[in-house]
Order: structure tokens, then sequence, then C-alpha cells
């Protein structure tokens, strides 16, 4: 093979590389990229059971109700418009209270409870998710 | 004072730094009057950076509360470990390390570099300086650490109680001489492309450089990896949070960098990519730093929030990316390309792991930047997770390791396919013969550990293939040090995939005196206890952990509260066992007065790090190795 073919072979293989990677995350993307909804987006938007979602919010006061086994517990995350029962069967971050901000990781099930297999809370006293803050923002400007 | 010192150092820095620039463009040029003064202005300005750097520490250590930086992270209350370390616990000062890192890495290759042709080095040592005026201007402009308070506050805040741990002390710092340090390879192709010397005494000439910053990169990667297992309480250790993979991106061009460079010191092959890839290793450093700094993430690392510094980042970014692809675009076609090669080859070995690198690195970067991008330009808002980077880039990793296996066993320039395969065979079967027994043993295994582990086996014996009839007191240590380094990614994929798919995971609400059965282990919740330290006041659970009829174990996994700045974390109490980790976390107090408990046992997890370990040994041994082998016989430095 000469010098200037193996350079095109290898230019070649890499462009097919690069093709060949970039669908793969496309695809990947398509498939797991997890979408913010606050609790009016979920209701505009009929999210489907089973789709990995990320819903943000605040937990409405009084909401907070811990199951008899201990460690499962159930609250609704409001943005003052709408509002999602959630289920969250683990340890809670602890800033996670009643009032303050919170995002999950998780899916609907079929009966339209929000399932959480994780959960963010304020990071510390003086940080709050930019989506909360922004949801927040969103449902107060709403109100008035 | 000393603050004010310190501020009058940097500008003084910065000040040498425009000379350096200046000079070194001079002496490229051909006006040799002010070559002379390139090397020592270099080494001048790394003096005034660290010793910025250290007033900033002292002023630290001291809790002068009169500097702001000092007030809003520190506290007196704290031990010394705490107040020297979060002198780079915040933006600031860890710009300002950054900052240092660079002067110095200018100043080591200035007092150390030997090898590299006259032109090209002041040419390197020019390409420094740009670097360092935007940082310079970025730390003096939009990030004085030195800036005063008036009046005087009493205390301090406190460091984020997250940072409070001795992981602190090491992890940021190592971390970043790997970050920082490739700006060294990026001003070497700088150098290079201006004078247009690329060949095979310039890759000699980069390579420890570059293996110098990647040893480092991997250290920091796997204590942070560590740290964030330990101190976060979630079980795992790695999220493939934006700020882990502004961290990973880089060791990854930087890894594909150290193999091209070694076809281009070998074999002069590979010109113009190892060059592109110098560029493109730091080029990803200041996107981590930028994603890191700028405050754009939402993510457990990002604790600085100021849009202004974000711009100012995002400029530089632009301006030395642009640059220097401008640069590579107006040269590449003058870098003649080197020898060819056989399609069957080490050569073309390093390719397809070159190719493999750049894909995955691309994926790791589109998961990262997308969501920003998204929301930039259409406002919506997603999260791209564990999900998305196992499913795009686990099947490439793997592919990566059957390479990883195959290249050190493939000659140079031309070799066949037969004697290839001869010389692969037991790896190959013994990959086989894991893959049964493990699909065997655990029918219901993912397919990405299941190959992951299979992988695993058969790198771990074609690692140290290239020992095999060597007489191994003889065998150059570079070639020790692939062995360890390779069978050190063997280790730590093996550690992946086990805590992957054999972990336990136990979350239960229990009384005191009840016990919990996990994994090999039953664990008794003996007492809860009250407890406090210097900055913080706790609940302590005493686990009693017994395993047969083994020695009963203690565990104190604690629920923290911290007073300056007021905040609760956990921490976990971890048991090493020869064959993995016992890892408790103590919960909340459910209602009717049962202690939320979560345990995990996860099987030859600590092989994660292990591994990361031996990657990190082997890159010193080939480095020791080749200075040394080099200075004893100049004439043949390469074998």
């Amino acid at each position: 093979m000469k010098a200037k073919n193996q350079r095109l072979t290898l230019a070649v293989l890499a462009v097919v590389a690069i093709i060949a990677a970039a669908l793969l995350a496309l695809s990947a993307l398509k498939d797991q990229a997890a979408y913010f909804y606050t609790p009016s987006d979920t209701v505009r938007d009929h999210v489907q059971p089973g789709t990995a979602v990320r819903l943000g919010g605040m937990v409405a006061k009084g909401s907070l109700k811990r199951l008899p086994d201990g460690v499962t517990i159930t609250f609704v995350v409001t943005d003052n418009a709408a509002s999602v029962p959630v289920r969250f069967k683990g340890i809670v971050p602890a800033l996670f209270r009643e009032g303050s901000g919170v995002v999950a990781d998780g899916k609907f099930d079929a009966t339209g409870q929000f399932v959480a297999e994780t959960i963010l809370a304020k990071h510390d006293e003086r940080y709050m998710p930019p989506e909360v803050a922004g949801a927040m923002h969103k449902s107060e400007s709403l109100k008035k | 004072m000393i603050a004010e010192a310190g501020l009058a150092a940097l500008w003084l820095g910065a000040a040498l730094c425009a000379l350096q620039l200046v000079a070194a463009a001079f002496a490229v040029a051909g006006k040799a009057d002010l070559a002379g003064i390139v090397r020592p202005v270099a080494v001048a300005q790394a003096v005034l950076t660290a010793l910025a750097f250290g007033l900033l520490i002292w002023l630290f250590v001291q809790v002068d509360l009169s500097v702001a930086l000092v007030f809003e992270n520190d506290s007196s209350e704290k031990p010394f470990l705490y107040r020297f370390a979060a002198t780079w616990g915040n933006h600031e000062g860890s710009m300002l390390m950054w900052v240092t890192i660079l002067g110095v890495a200018g100043a080591a290759v200035a007092l150390f570099e030997r090898k590299l042709e006259e032109r090209t080095l002041l040419a390197t040592l020019g390409g420094q300086a740009v670097i360092g005026l935007g940082f310079y201007a970025f730390l003096l402009f939009a990030s004085n650490p030195f800036a005063r308070l008036n009046p005087v506050p009493p205390e301090g805040k406190g460091l984020n109680p997250l940072l409070q741990d001795p992981g602190l002390a090491f992890h940021p710092p190592t971390l970043y001489l790997g970050y920082v340090g490739l700006s060294v390879a990026f001003s070497f192709a700088i150098g290079a492309l201006i004078t247009r010397d690329v060949g095979p005494s310039f890759a000699r000439a980069m390579r420890p450089w570059v293996l110098g910053a990647w040893i480092f990169l991997t250290l920091g990667i796997t204590a942070g990896s560590y740290w964030a297992y330990y101190e976060l309480g979630w079980g795992g250790w790695w999220f493939w949070d934006p700020v882990e993979n502004a961290s990973l991106m880089p060791w990854l061009a930087a890894t594909a960098l150290l193999h091209s460079v070694t076809v281009l010191a070998t074999r002069d092959g590979l010109r113009a990519w190892t060059l592109m890839l110098a560029v493109i290793a730091f080029s990803m450093s200041m996107v981590g730093t930028f994603l890191v700094r700028s405050g754009i993430l939402t993510s457990v690392h990002a604790f600085a929030v100021d849009p202004r510094r974000g711009t100012f980042l995002l400029v530089l970014l632009f301006l030395y990316i642009g640059g220097a692809l401008a640069l590579f675009g107006a040269r590449v076609g003058t870098v003649r390309e080197g020898a060819r090669f056989d399609p069957i080859s080490r050569e073309a070995g390093l390719v397809a792991n070159n190719l493999l690198l750049s894909a995955i690195l691309g994926i790791v970067l589109v998961g990262t930047l997308y969501p920003l991008v998204l929301e930039a330009s259409t406002g919506t808002k997603l999260s791209v997770g564990p999900p998305y980077f196992d499913a795009a880039a686990g099947p490439l990793a793997l592919i990566l390791v059957a390479v990883m296996a195959t290249g050190p066993l493939l000659r140079w320039r031309r070799d066949n396919l037969k004697p290839l395969l001869k010389r692969l065979g037991p790896a190959a079967v013994l990959a086989l013969v894991a893959l049964i027994a493990v699909k065997l043993a655990a029918p219901a295994i993912s397919a990405l550990s299941l190959f992951g582990l299979a992988l695993a086996a058969g790198l771990a014996l074609a690692s140290v293939a290239p020992l095999w009839r060597r007489n191994l007191l003889r065998t150059p240590l570079f070639v020790w040090g692939m062995v360890v380094a390779h069978l050190g990614i063997a280790v730590s994929l093996a550690g992946m995939a086990c805590d992957s798919s054999f972990t336990a995971e136990k979350l239960v609400a229990a009384r005191v005196g009840e016990t919990v059965a996990i994994g090999p282990y039953s664990v008794t919740l003996d007492a809860i206890d009250p407890t406090f330290g210097p900055s913080w006041q706790a609940l302590q659970a005493t686990l009693l952990a017994r395993r047969g009829d083994g020695d009963t174990l203690t565990l104190q996994p604690q629920a923290r509260t911290y007073w300056a700045p007021p905040t609760d974390t956990s921490e976990t109490a971890i048991h090493t066992a020869i064959d993995g980790q016992l890892y408790t976390v103590l919960g909340k107090q459910a209602a009717d007065g049962r202690w939320q408990l979560r345990l995990w046992w996860k099987p030859f997890v600590t092989l994660i790090w292990a591994g990361g370990a031996l990657v990190a040994i082997g890159g010193a041994l080939a480095l020791v190795g080749r200075q040394w082998r080099g200075r004893r016989k100049p004439a043949e430095a390469w074998a």
C-alpha cells in the first residue's frame, strides 16, 4: 500500500468510526435522556408511564407520609399550579423536608403515581437546583 | 499586608508572563537578543505564582478574616488540615492553584527540557505564556483571591462539610497537576507547529511531560472516585456527573496521546494526529475548567455561581482552542506524514486504540454538553445520566479492552495473523472459559458485566504475555510499565463488573437489637448514641457485623450535623475484607422509633481503585524507565 493510500484508508476508517460513535450516541440520547418536568408540564404533556423523567418542584406542606415498612415515604410535589403524588423508597437527603425544593428522578406508574428512584434536595442551606428555582419562579409568576 | 503582597506577586507574575511571550516571539522570529531571558523569566514567573499561592495558604491557615475569601470558606474552629486545604476548596483559590501549576509547569520545561530543539522550546514557552496571560487576567479581573473585607467579621463561614475530608488535601492538587500539566503538551504542539519541527526527537521530548500529567490525572480520578464513594454515602463510585466527566475527558485524550506519541517516537508515524491530540487533550482540560468553574452545571460539585466568570472562561476557551486549531489548519499541510505501516502491526493496533478512545471521548463530550446546549438554545431541560453513558460508551470500552489485549503482542511495522493468533491464544481461551463460567454461575448477569469479566480475565493474561520468555531482570522498565498499567485496567474492569453485578443492597428500618443479613454478613444494630467532633454533632449507630463464625466487627456510621455552615451529612462506615467491602449508612428515624439503615455488600469493589493505582504505577515505571535508559544509552534511547 502506498503512503497516500494508507492515509486515505486511515481517514476513511476514522470517519466511519466517528459516524458510528455519533449514531450510537444519538440513539442512546434519544432513548436514555430524561426530560425535566414541573408538575404543570406533566399534566399538560401527558407523560407516558414508564418514561424516565426528572420531576422538580416543592414538597407540598402536610403531604409527607411514612409507610409502615419504615423506609418508604409518599409526598406530593407541587409548583402551586399542579401537583403530582410521589412514592420513594430509600433514605431521603438530609435537607428534604416539606415546603422545600426537590428534584426526583423516576417514572410514572400506571396509576399516575410518580415512583422516584433518586431524590435530590436542596444541597445545602444556600443552594437550590436551578430547575427548582426556575419552576418555583414560574409558578410564582403564574399566581400573580 | 500579606494579601496585598500576594496580589502584587500576581500582577508582577502577569507582567513577567507578558515579557516571556514577547521575548519568545522575538526569539522565534529570529531576533536572538531576547532569547536568553525567556527561560529565567519563565522561572521567575513560576516563583511569583508559587509565592502568591503560598501567601494565600498562609492567610487560610492563620484564618485572616479581613480577606473575603478566607471569611467565606474558612473558620478558626477547624483543624489545621482543613484550614490548609480550604485554600483550594473554593473558586478563587482553586483558580490560583491552576495558574500556579501552569507557571510551575512552564518553569519545569524551561529548566529541565534538554532534548527539544532550541527554537521549538522557545516557541513552546511562548505558547505557555499565551495560556498564562489569559488565566492571569481571569484571576486578576474576575476571581481575585486576595480581596479585602471591611469591617472584619468576627468568625468565618466555614468550609462546605462535604469537603471537610482528608480527600480535599490530596484529590484537587493531584487532579490539577494532571489537568494543567497537559498545557505543556499543548504548548509543545504549538511550538512544533510554529517551527515545523515534528518528528521522533520532538515526540521523545514531549512524551515524559504527557506521561507525567497523565499519571497525576489517573491518580486524581482514582482518588476522587473513592472519595465520592465513601463521602456521599450513595454506594456508587462513578455517577457520570458532569464534573466527573470533566476529569475523564482529558484523561481519555491524554491516554490516546500517550499511545500516538509512541508511534511518532518509534516509527515517525501519526505526526499530524499526535499534534491534534495534544491540542485536544488540553482543550478538554479547559472545557472541564469551564464546566466546573463557570457554575453552569447543576451538580454536587458545582459550588461557584457567577455568570460573568462563565463568559470570561468561555471567551478564553474559544480563543485558545480556536487559535490552536487555526494554527493547526494553517500548518498541518507542511507537516509531512511519516513512515507507513501494515494493517496488522503494532502501529495499526495503536491507531485502533486512538480511534476508540476518541470515539468514547466524543460520546462523553456529547452526553455532557448536550443538556447544556439544548437548554441554552431551546430552554428544554433534560438530564443525561448513567443509562446513556453505559449504553453508548460501554460497548466501545469493551472493544478497546480487546484491542488493548492484542496491541502489545503485535510487532512494529508488519506482523502476520497466524503467529499473532498463536500469541493471543491462551488469553482468548481464558476469556472464553471465564465467559462460560460466569454465565453458568450467574445466568442473570448483564451483557456488559459478563463480557467485562471475560475480557478482564483475557486482558490480565495478555498484559503479562510480553514478559513471557524474557529475562525479567533485564526487561526494560518501560515494558514493565506497560504491563503493569494494562494489568491495572484488567483489575479495575473486573472490580467494576463485580460491583455492578454482584452487589447486595438492603434498605431496612431496624430496632436497636435487630439483626439484618446482608451478603455473607449478619449485621446487628447494637446502639444509637449521640456524639460530637470539632465542628459537628452526630447520631452514631453501632453496628456489630459477623461473618460465619468469624470475629465480630464494629462499624459506626453517623448522621452528622455541621455548625459552620449548618449542614447535614451522613458519614459511611466501611469494612474492607479481602473479597469486598461492607458499606453501611445510617438514615433517619422512622415514626415508630425504628432506624433506617442502608447496607451494601460489594464484592471485589476495591479492585476498581487498586486497578487505578496500578495504572498510575505503570505510568511511573515507564517514565522512570525511559528517563533512566535515555540517560544511560542516549544512542539507542529507543528499543
